[in-house]
């Protein structure tokens, strides 16, 4: 009787299901594009980094078949400059993938540029989620070739899966601070404002990793928060605040800078209570470990930090 | 479905004791030629690959289930807030549903004006644009500083962040569901019926009251228990529009997106008892709408 709008839903169901599949599908797969181009255009410009002999050994491991000679003419080509750099840049040449807590967005996005400008015929593709999200990818078999978390429970988590060789390194921490809509106008000056009457204040839930730092700041300071929401990530609680929904919400530094304008920033003394440590590691489904190594090497180095440093990220330890 | 296998498992098991054996090879031969008129062979090839396709996925969620736990993780207290609170708003958006969608449905079956297609094509719009489109739609309608919001806000109504905002974002997109099931069925049902009524001498509320409602109640009910489904599962509106806080705005799905990030088997077993509700509620409809078929 009503067969024909209801085949309408299924259709329009059915093309959404397809959509969404291919929108996710390109994402994961695009990590493997673009592996062959770029080596045409090593420049011999570039000088022979040390990473760049890692990757000509891992290269001649990978054509074992010829032996000593193929390990003694790479070898003999790191001596002069030119061959060297035309036997890193075709090994190096390949797309690494980088799974990144949301928050990493902007700096990361900026040090991939770097990425591509240190290393030419290199390619740097991120996918930027939540941390725990990105782990349970990476256990469903995700290809990546490194992953940086927000916080280092999400590191346990994939370390304790096997998923990082070696040990993660901590590269930049992170703290609370309270957001407002521009120009406070609720007059929020010091954290136990917040438990105020009337204030309607919007924090993480204590699920995700923000939301585990304000519970942390709570307990420092005995403040209960009754919040009106209790949101799924920080962007969430940001978007509440800028769209002047809440009056107040806790997110991370670097999310009160990254915003500019649209919010005002309280800090807050007790947020020191509860920093957040991002750790960085190579994964061992990792393709191309050398490259992989060469990015996180980028991170934790001084170009790295100070793109890190200026979105309003500390200094690890 | 269930039904029909269990008619033919019966018509098998009793056959043989039957003196005559000869009618059942004949019955059964009828129905195989019956089910290939006009129906390519091949075409089950396909058929079969979209029910696999849209079935192994939930075999391999159950799979995952922890099932030691089961019971334990769904009647958590998060877990039977989330529930609770999903069952109430998506009963409260079936009757907003019912309550604006039919006249909605009604005019766009019988009403005969300029405009009609393009008001038939904005009904239709919840249902093709992704949730959360819905949700910023609503946040800047309802919201603090939304259009009405502020208004609202005035009069000291507030419904950001509250029940009622889960409540209009379900129905937001679950509306079109009632809408098009209802509007097909007063379509296929044709006016004769109402115009009969008319000439008797039946006002038009009154035609409406005992001819046409009850000639398309079985549409009425299915729409309903569509609505219901998708209020049901709605996302991605309530989560920018509403917000999250247990007991109040955290509907199920919210709950289990939550979980995902720190316990994944309650995740799964929420999911799971979320695909329970939901085949309960299609198979209600389907079995209903058979029966209006006849």
């Amino acid at each position: 009787m009503t067969s024909s709008p209801r085949l309408l839903i299924a259709a329009l169901a059915a093309v959404g299901l397809l959509a969404a599949g291919c929108g996710s599908g390109s994402e994961a797969g695009s990590g493997s594009t673009g592996a062959s181009t770029p080596a045409a255009s090593a420049s011999p410009a570039a000088p022979a980094p040390s990473s760049g002999a890692v990757t000509s050994g891992t290269a001649t491991s990978a054509t074992a078949t010829s032996g000593t000679t193929t390990a003694t003419s790479a070898a003999a080509a790191t001596t002069s400059s030119g061959a060297a750099t035309a036997t890193s840049g075709a090994s190096a040449s390949g797309t690494i993938t980088v799974f990144a807590a949301a928050s990493l967005k902007a700096t990361f996005t900026a040090i991939g540029e770097t990425y591509r400008a240190e290393n030419p015929g290199a390619d740097v593709v991120f996918a930027f989620a939540g941390s725990s999200d990105l782990v349970t990818q990476l256990q469903g078999g995700a290809p990546a070739d490194v992953f940086a978390s927000a916080d280092t429970n999400t590191m346990t988590k994939a370390t304790d899966a096997d998923l990082v060789t070696g040990a993660p390194v901590d590269f930049a921490t992170n703290t609370l601070t309270i957001v407002t809509p521009p120009g406070n106008p609720a007059g929020i000056t010091s954290f136990a404002d917040l438990a105020r009457e009337g204030v309607s204040e919007v924090i993480c839930a204590p699920a995700v990793p923000c939301g585990s730092a304000t519970k942390k700041v709570e307990d420092a300071t005995g403040v209960t928060l009754t919040p009106v929401s209790e949101e799924q990530s920080v962007t969430d609680v940001l978007n509440k605040v800028e769209t002047g929904e809440a009056d107040a919400g806790l997110v991370y530094v670097t999310d009160a800078t990254n915003a500019g304008a649209k919010v005002t920033a309280v800090p807050f003394a007790e947020s020191a209570g509860a920093v957040n440590t991002y750790p960085i590691g190579v994964l061992r489904s990792s393709a191309n470990a050398a490259a992989a190594q060469a990015f996180v090497d980028l991170v934790t180095g001084p170009q790295g930090q100070a793109v890190l440093e200026a979105a309003g990220f500390a200094a690890a330890g | 479905m269930a039904g029909r296998v269990r008619q033919e498992t019966a018509t098998l098991t009793t056959s043989p004791s039957r003196s005559s054996r000869s009618p059942e090879p004949a019955r059964r031969s009828r129905r195989r030629s019956g089910s290939l008129s006009g129906l390519p062979r091949w075409l089950f090839v396909p058929a079969a690959v979209t029910a696999v396709f849209i079935l192994l996925p939930l075999v391999a969620m159950a799979l995952r289930v922890d099932w030691g736990n089961f019971g334990a993780l769904v009647t958590s207290e998060s877990s039977r807030a989330a529930l609770a609170l999903s069952l109430r708003t998506a009963l409260a958006s079936t009757v907003l549903c019912v309550l604006f969608g039919t006249p909605m449905a009604l005019v766009l079956a019988r009403g005969s004006f300029r405009g009609l297609a393009v008001l038939r094509s904005f009904v239709l719009l919840p249902l093709v644009l992704p949730p959360v489109v819905g949700g910023i739609a609503l946040l800047y309608t309802f919201g603090r500083r939304g259009l009405l919001g502020q208004w609202l806000e005035v009069l000291g109504i507030r419904i950001a962040f509250s029940t009622t905002a889960v409540v209009l974002a379900q129905t937001f997109v679950a509306i079109p569901f009632l809408v098009l099931s209802l509007e097909g069925a007063l379509r296929t049902a044709g006016q004769r019926y109402e115009a009969v009524a008319a000439t008797l001498g039946a006002r038009p509320t009154t035609v409406l009251r005992r001819v046409t409602i009850p000639l398309v109640l079985p549409a009425l009910i299915s729409g309903s228990v569509l609505s219901f489904a998708r209020a049901l599962g709605e996302f991605g509106a309530t989560l920018t529009f509403a917000g999250s806080l247990q007991g109040v705005t955290r509907t199920l799905p919210l709950e289990i997106y939550l979980q995902r990030e720190d316990d994944a088997d309650a995740a799964v077993a929420l999911s799971l008892v979320l695909v329970v509700v939901a085949v309960v509620i299609v198979v209600a409809t389907r079995t209903r709408q058979a029966e209006g078929a006849l």
